[in-house]
């Protein structure tokens, strides 16, 4: 096959290599430089997809970031990318690309019928019908969905990285065409640093497109140049196929950096990432994003052939390809003239100029006279005809003066491809994304930034600018000054000579008129994705969806995922039109980032999987668990064991089996991962006194005591064990999931409420590892082990502390037990945690020591009815409501206190905790149960708590829960009932929490 | 994004900061003497100013110190910053 | 006034004349001098609330007043989930309240609001998020909510998509499940509620910005507006973001706060998810739309905003919440992102309310989570406005309730993805 539309010479592709690609299933070859869209216009398709509603056959329209329609499936397998703009995608050896609408074939589409029918199909028809029968929504939706969507979701997950780089600089020049390398230039040269980002793979952008004379040289030389010059400046940095996609406050920048796609997939072991997210924060930004062209809005404008003047001119210089063998241009401005001389001097036959203009430029018009190409002035192309191959001929009309009718038609013209120019849409997204409005500029008949509100400027063509005479000029003015703004006062640059046409005024002709009869009957598009028509607009209109917003969201103008870069503004033209307004007062719609799509993988970044999505936290013993067998439970960052199953043991075996070992001899715990805060200052106490709700001016050095906190709202936010270690200096231990929450409470109160108390805190969770030895054996263990201390419980009380040495290491021994066993809680240097741990697991040996994990611990506490904070409170829950008002001081002040006495926190019939005794024994009742006062009921049943922790207690041979039950203190003895989610009622009764060793024996001892 | 100036650390982004509501709201001399609604006026009900804010910021990844922001609720921009237990520039605005 | 009715037959009517015959969804009206009822807020809450005091209350002239295009914050911003599985008695009443008036809805308005009823999974990723989903599912099947329990395996034959593996860092443990639950079709919400009160002779006034609560003698009796005054007897603010705006008018202090609430939506696709998937340790929610396009919820910021604008960061997060439940989704494309104000209560539980004033009404606090609440939202207030009292569905949802201490607390029950 030969590319029989590839030019013998000229553009930007390298035609000693080949690429060969598929696309649709069939082989094709491009050269590098090319993108796909150029390649198969060069090998002479003109099919690209079919539209998202009717199904039309559609061609490839724009050559950039615009196109709407030329959307690709690009890849294999877990590699496979939807969506991709084909004008965008770079060729790369053995590509594959189909289109991503069109079914069985893109030639051949059943879905096509909608175009048939489309006159029951107008905008918004689906809020008008399929309602009856009311149930039948669901099947409607069904096939609605599967004849909607784009491309694929790749259906294995991505082999690719992604990663993020955060940068300063004082500018940011986006867009690296005439306007924004001078800018660059001007702002470097001062000493600033500067970034430059441009989407495409090669810096020059609009000047890559079309003949530039700048300097006496061809823009591109003089583009290539100034590259080399930026790159020789070390505070530059140059980022190609680089997007900056999203404009946040306080000058953020977003930059879709896309390194490897256009290499085709990355091999396994290649290093590096496929995209990159650059977080980019400027103090100076420089737009320089160039100009969009518009479409003409007449009858068939989708049709396949139907190009941007400026994308046929794109494809000739860049890519060396005439897209047709016959052309004709439509234009209402002078740059349509350009594309009817560049398919000239491409060897297209040019039929004619169709300009709607009475007048155009002089340099131009002349230019293409000599050419024998000619120029209907005042005419317009009201319709076409096309074949299976899309565009065969356009019609050629007369206009009246006002632009509403035709006045009479012409006759036919042959050709392949009609290049149109509508005028040119400044690119103002980031502007407006930076907070800007812009405001309508009635002489170009385009939007152009307004005031600036955060630290940028627009310049060149994205400003309005489209000569490049003022391009350079603008663009090298805004680099200066903005490097001088950012503190960098030395930059310049000369403006290099540019030849100028002249230049006749663009006239607006918002919607072609399609002759006296065809009213509404035709379909104009505007939004060429989602096939939107004139005709819509007007319908909206007509209905009372006059804000461009309801237009917008009634007719799906601009949501395709091109944004409606192209169609917006003859959309709301003719709105403004429809509703006898200008289109500034119309305005536009808001501009949102993504500029242009972003893929999700470069927005998470590396942030995934188990080891990055979040940080895992280990305790110091943790590979001792691992070795062991333990699961794990995560628990806030934490992994903690969860229980150590023996072989064939599942969960209930290996609990049962670790709480007996606990109850009958000795059980270990790693507790390292409760939070702990140092406390020093001569305020201490004091502060104590305000977070808890007990007394603390009384507790001697080397005394603990339990503590709640709560929220000022009085419920309860944490609970835990403090020691006093000097009168100055205490140990506050939290939960292990509000450790962090816990340390931010206590600082905040501390600098904002408080700063007139001495008190200072440290974290030292993680400087400490913590050990829990429970049991009627845990003594003789740890003096097994090796203690310097008396550890009878009459020189070391429960609720005391004593540094010594266990093993050898220097100590803080602690009786405390959450496990209602006489236990030890031994803390030493994080670094020291294994070696204590191996010491205690090898003096125990003889007392047949086992590890138990949190599932075990949650059993034990649960036999003694203490609770866990977030498990058996909600944030609903006071201290009172739990049965502990002993430990609320009627005294002093402290968070919460207040709230308590709120009428509906002091109600006597609020949920209260107790213990549950199910009536069968053995039946354990599932955590979160509910629970209602009768065994039947009609739905809504009226429910009096719910069960927060439920047991299999295997020291005591039956169930035991805890539940929040309504006025439960005063219920105790009676029945309740949990009604299960499997439909059965179980009854239990109504118990004290405290189910083992009420008397606090055994932990004392 | 926020970019906050840290009365001690210097410019940073917003990410390392901790928001912390409205700032001024003194906890009452004596809560045991008030209403109700004189306490749940304090415990819950905000400004919630469209408009300039003074709030309250933690610099939770650098000093973690507490300070105070006067910033515009609606652009966003930043008007000052400055310490706890100072009054917000700009007097009784 | 009669308007069009729709219908396929009336669409196939319409095509003859090719669509020039259509009459106004709702007109445009000048203000009237005085309304019995003043609804001020033309948001989705706002029109079913004048919908519901004209079609089941006898209240006389009503007006929406709304200062910018009708739908055009919240209503047509968030990402449009609908579920009733609340933990709370009060809470899931009203919302199953609602939920049951969505079933009908597209018929009641003649619009077709494309409720689709695909079913929400709440994900669990610990322990106790196993424990709240039983305490919650249970709770809803004793109100008479549908809801069901997944494991991982029953979640992956739902959602092939999904990452279920043991090896993540929170793996997926199981999910309660609504099949009634879904989603619809947001601006369809706000455009049939407005249409079908308009055809009851409630006035929509678009571009009408109230800037004053007029009172006399602690009563309200108008509004100053960007058009001039208005009279009313009674004054029914629902404008969300805005509510500490609107009661600063009437010099009262709301326990709210405005927050960003950011949203996005990928490039479409084919159908590739087709349930409502919900997860709050991972801290995301996605569904796909009709069009094809996954719906991406974000979390809230943490400061006060009405910029209608949130933190990129908050965006990459999500994004990776999403990506790490679906790593299929990884090489999918974010489309475009956006961001609205919720104003939050403490008790992540909205206020449908009477205020001090007499005549004037509240309701807003629905945080992240009103739209689901939309007619049901409107029926509560509608009946609060017109009697004077409310409704046992929302007798609970009052201001008094931050005094007394009666909170609702849907935080542990709802968290981020309410």
């Amino acid at each position: 096959m030969t590319s029989a539309r590839r030019l013998q010479s000229g553009g930007l592709v390298n035609r000693s290599r080949r690429i060969r690609f598929k696309f649709n299933g069939r082989e094709y070859f491009g050269h590098p430089g090319d993108t796909l869209a150029s390649a198969l216009l060069a090998q002479g398709v003109r099919l690209f997809g079919r539209s998202f509603k009717y199904h039309r056959p559609r061609g490839v329209i724009g050559a950039g970031a615009e196109e709407p329609n030329a959307l690709v499936q690009v890849g294999e397998g877990a590699y496979s990318t939807p969506n991709l703009k084909a004008t965008q995608v770079e060729l790369y050896e053995g590509l594959t690309a189909r289109t991503v609408n069109g079914w069985p074939s893109l030639a051949f589409d059943v879905g096509a019928i909608n175009n048939r029918l489309s006159r029951l199909l107008p905008a918004g028809f689906y809020y008008k019908t399929f309602m009856w029968p009311k149930s039948a929504w669901m099947r409607y939706e069904h096939h609605i969905r599967h004849a909607a969507g784009l491309g694929h979701t790749p259906s294995l997950p991505d082999p690719d990285q992604y990663d993020k780089r955060h940068a300063h600089c004082d500018v940011l020049v986006v867009g690296a065409g005439p306007t924004g390398l001078i800018a660059a230039l001007g702002a470097a040269r001062s000493g600033a640093r500067v970034m430059l980002v441009d989407e495409q793979s090669q810096l020059g952008g609009s000047l890559l497109s079309a003949p530039a004379v700048i300097g006496g040289q061809t823009g591109f030389d003089w583009a290539s140049e100034v590259e080399v010059e930026l790159r020789s400046l070390p505070e530059v940095t140059i980022l190609s196929r680089s997007t900056v996609t999203g404009y946040y406050d306080h000058n953020f920048l977003s930059v879709n950096e896309r390194r490897t796609d256009h290499l085709g997939p990355m091999q396994s072991d290649t290093p590096g990432s496929r995209e990159r997210l650059w977080r980019i924060r400027a103090k100076q930004v420089v737009l320089a994003t160039g100009a969009i062209e518009r479409p003409l809005v007449f009858d068939g404008n989708d049709t396949p052939g139907v190009m941007l003047a400026s994308a046929v001119s794109t494809y000739i210089h860049r890519y060396a390809v005439a897209p047709g063998r016959s052309g004709a241009v439509f234009t209402n401005n002078d740059s349509g003239y350009q594309a009817a001389i560049d398919m000239a001097n491409a060897g297209m036959e040019v039929r004619a100029v169709v300009d709607v203009r009475m007048k155009a430029g002089a340099d131009v018009s002349n230019a293409v006279a000599d050419m024998g190409i000619p120029i209907y002035l005042g005419h317009v192309v009201p319709s076409v005809q096309s074949g299976l191959q899309g565009l065969k001929r356009i019609e050629l009309a007369k206009l009246s003066a006002d632009g509403r009718d035709i006045l009479s038609h012409k006759g036919l013209v042959d050709c392949q491809i009609l290049a149109v120019s509508g005028g040119w849409s400044p690119v103002v997204h980031l502007h407006s994304q930076s907070g800007g409005r812009p405001c309508y500029r009635e002489s170009q008949a385009c939007f152009v930034p307004g005031a600036s509100v955060q630290d940028e400027r627009s310049a060149g063509a994205c400003a309005g600018s489209f000569r490049l005479a003022a391009c350079l000029q603008e663009g090298a003015d805004a680099g200066v000054s903005a490097a001088a703004q950012s503190g960098w006062p030395g930059g310049y640059v000369d403006i290099p000579v540019t030849v100028e046409r002249d230049e006749a005024p663009l006239q607006p002709l918002w919607e072609v008129p399609a002759g006296a009869l065809a009213g509404d009957r035709v379909k104009k598009f505007l939004d060429f994705q989602n096939d939107t028509t004139a005709s819509d607009i007007r319908l909206a209109a007509r209905e009372g969806y006059r804000s461009i917003e309801h237009v917008k969201r009634y007719t799906a103008l601009g949501f395709g995922t091109d944004q409606g870069k192209l169609g917006n503004i003859n959309g709301l033209a003719i709105l403004a039109e429809t509703l006898g307004k200008s289109p500034g007062e119309v305005g536009t719609t808001t501009f949102r980032p993504n500029y242009t799509p972003v893929t999700f993988g470069t927005v998470a970044g590396r942030t995934l999987g188990e080891q990055l999505f979040d940080p895992v936290r280990k305790t110091a013993i943790h590979a001792w668990h691992v070795r062991r067998g333990a699961m794990f439970e995560n628990v806030g960052q934490w992994k903690r064991p969860w229980f150590y199953p023996r072989e064939g043991e599942e969960l209930h075996a290996a609990v049962n089996r670790e709480c007996l070992a606990t109850r009958s001899s000795v059980g270990v715990l790693d507790a390292s991962t409760l939070g702990k805060i140092d406390i020093r200052g001569p305020d201490a106490s004091r502060f104590l006194n305000l977070l808890y709700t007990n007394n603390w001016d009384n507790l001697q050095p080397g005394r603990c005591r339990y503590g709640f906190m709560l929220g000022e709202d009085g419920m309860v936010m944490d609970d835990g064990v403090t020691t006093c270690i000097a009168p100055d200096h205490y140990l506050m231990t939290t939960t292990t999931g509000g450790a962090a929450a816990v340390m931010s409470w206590m600082e905040r109160w501390l600098q904002t409420e408080c700063p007139q108390l001495k008190v200072y805190l440290t974290s030292v969770t993680d400087h400490w590892s913590v050990m829990s030895v429970a049991g009627p054996n845990a003594r003789a263990v740890i003096k097994t082990a090796g203690c310097d201390r008396n550890l009878d419980a009459e020189a070391f009380p429960f609720m005391s502390m004593q540094t010594g040495e266990v093993a050898g290491i220097p100590a803080r021994i602690s009786r405390i037990s959450f496990s209602g066993e006489s236990a030890f809680e031994i803390s030493v240097d994080a670094n020291q945690g294994l070696a204590l741990w191996e010491a205690i697991m090898t003096a125990g040996r003889d007392y047949d020591i086992t590890p138990y994990g949190t599932e075990a611990m949650h059993v034990l506490r649960a036999e003694k009815g203490y609770v866990i904070v977030g498990q058996d409170t909600d944030g609903s829950v006071t201290p009172v409501d739990l049965g502990m008002d002993w430990i609320v001081s009627k005294k002093k002040d402290f968070i919460g206190k207040r709230s308590l006495s709120r009428s509906d926190t002091d109600r006597p019939n609020r949920k209260q905790l107790v213990g549950l005794k199910t009536q069968d024994p053995s039946r354990v009742l599932p955590e979160g149960a509910q629970l209602v006062n009768t065994p039947h009921a009609e739905r809504p049943v009226p429910m009096v708590g719910h069960v927060s922790s439920s047991y299999y207690s295997a020291t005591l041979g039956h169930s035991i829960a805890l539940a929040l039950v309504k006025g439960g203190l005063s219920r105790m003895g009676g029945t309740i009932y949990a009604h299960l989610m499997d439909g059965s009622v179980v009854p239990a009764t109504i118990s004290s929490p405290v189910f083992f060793d009420p008397e606090n024996e055994r932990t004392k001892s | 994004m926020l970019q906050i100036e840290c009365p001690w650390c210097g410019a940073r982004d917003q990410e390392e900061f901790q928001y912390g509501g409205e700032a001024h709201i003194v906890r009452p001399e004596n809560p045991e003497s008030l209403t109700d609604t004189q306490w749940a006026d304090y415990l819950f009900n905000r400004a919630n100013v469209k408009g300039v804010h003074a709030e309250q910021w933690c610099h939770a990844a650098g000093c973690r110190r507490w300070f105070n922001v006067l910033r515009d609720t609606v652009s966003y921009k930043i008007l000052a910053v400055y310490r706890p237990g100072e009054q917000p520039p700009g007097g009784e605005e | 006034m009669r308007k069009n009715r729709y219908s396929i037959f009336s669409l196939a009517r319409n095509a003859v004349s090719y669509h020039q015959d259509w009459s106004e969804a709702w007109r445009s009206p000048e203000p009237a001098p005085s309304y019995d009822v003043i609804v001020v807020g033309g948001g989705g809450h706002g029109l079913a609330t004048a919908y519901y005091l004209a079609a089941e209350h006898d209240v006389g002239r009503i007006a929406v007043l709304e200062k910018g295009w009708i739908g055009g914050g919240n209503t047509g911003r968030n990402t449009t989930i609908v579920r009733s599985n609340y933990l709370w008695d009060e809470a899931a009443h009203l919302y199953e309240k609602s939920l049951k008036l969505w079933e009908g809805l597209s018929q009641e308005l003649n619009f077709n609001v494309m409720f689709s009823q695909r079913g929400v999974m709440n994900l669990g990723h610990t322990l106790q998020d196993m424990r709240d989903i039983y305490r919650r599912s249970n709770a809803n099947r004793l109100n008479g909510i549908d809801s069901e329990i997944l494991t991982p395996a029953e979640i992956k034959a739902k959602v092939p998509a999904m990452n279920v593996s043991s090896e993540a860092r929170y793996p997926v443990l199981g999910a309660s499940f609504q099949p009634r639950g879904g989603v619809a079709r947001h601006d369809a919400v706000a455009w049939g509620f407005a249409r079908a009160a308009d055809a009851r002779g409630v006035d929509i006034i678009q571009n009408c910005e109230v800037t004053g609560i007029r009172r006399e003698n602690g009563a309200v009796c108008g509004v100053e507006t960007s058009r001039g005054y208005i009279g009313a007897k009674k004054v029914a603010v629902v404008v969300a973001g805005h509510a500490s705006v609107l009661a600063d008018m009437a010099d009262l202090r709301f326990p709210v706060e405005s927050h960003p609430l950011q949203a996005l939506v990928s490039e479409p696709l084919k159908p590739v998810l087709d349930t409502v998937i919900m997860s709050n340790a991972v801290h995301g929610y996605v569904s796909q739309s009709d069009k094809g396009e996954l719906v991406i919820g974000a979390g809230i910021d943490a400061y006060t905003g009405y910029g209608q604008r949130g933190s990129f960061s908050i965006i990459e997060g999500n994004v990776a919440a999403i990506v790490e439940l679906f790593p299929i989704f990884s090489r999918v494309r974010m489309l475009r992102q956006w961001g609205g104000i919720v104003d939050v209560c403490p008790d992540a539980c909205p206020i449908i309310s009477k205020t001090p004033v007499s005549g004037l009404y509240f309701n807003c606090g629905w945080g992240t989570g009103g739209f689901k609440a939309t007619p049901g939202s409107g029926w509560v207030f509608a009946h609060t406005v017109a009697r004077d009292e409310p409704h046992e569905l929302n007798a609970a949802f009052d201001l008094e309730r931050f005094t007394t201490g009666a909170l609702i607390d849907e935080h542990g029950a709802a968290g981020v993805a309410h």
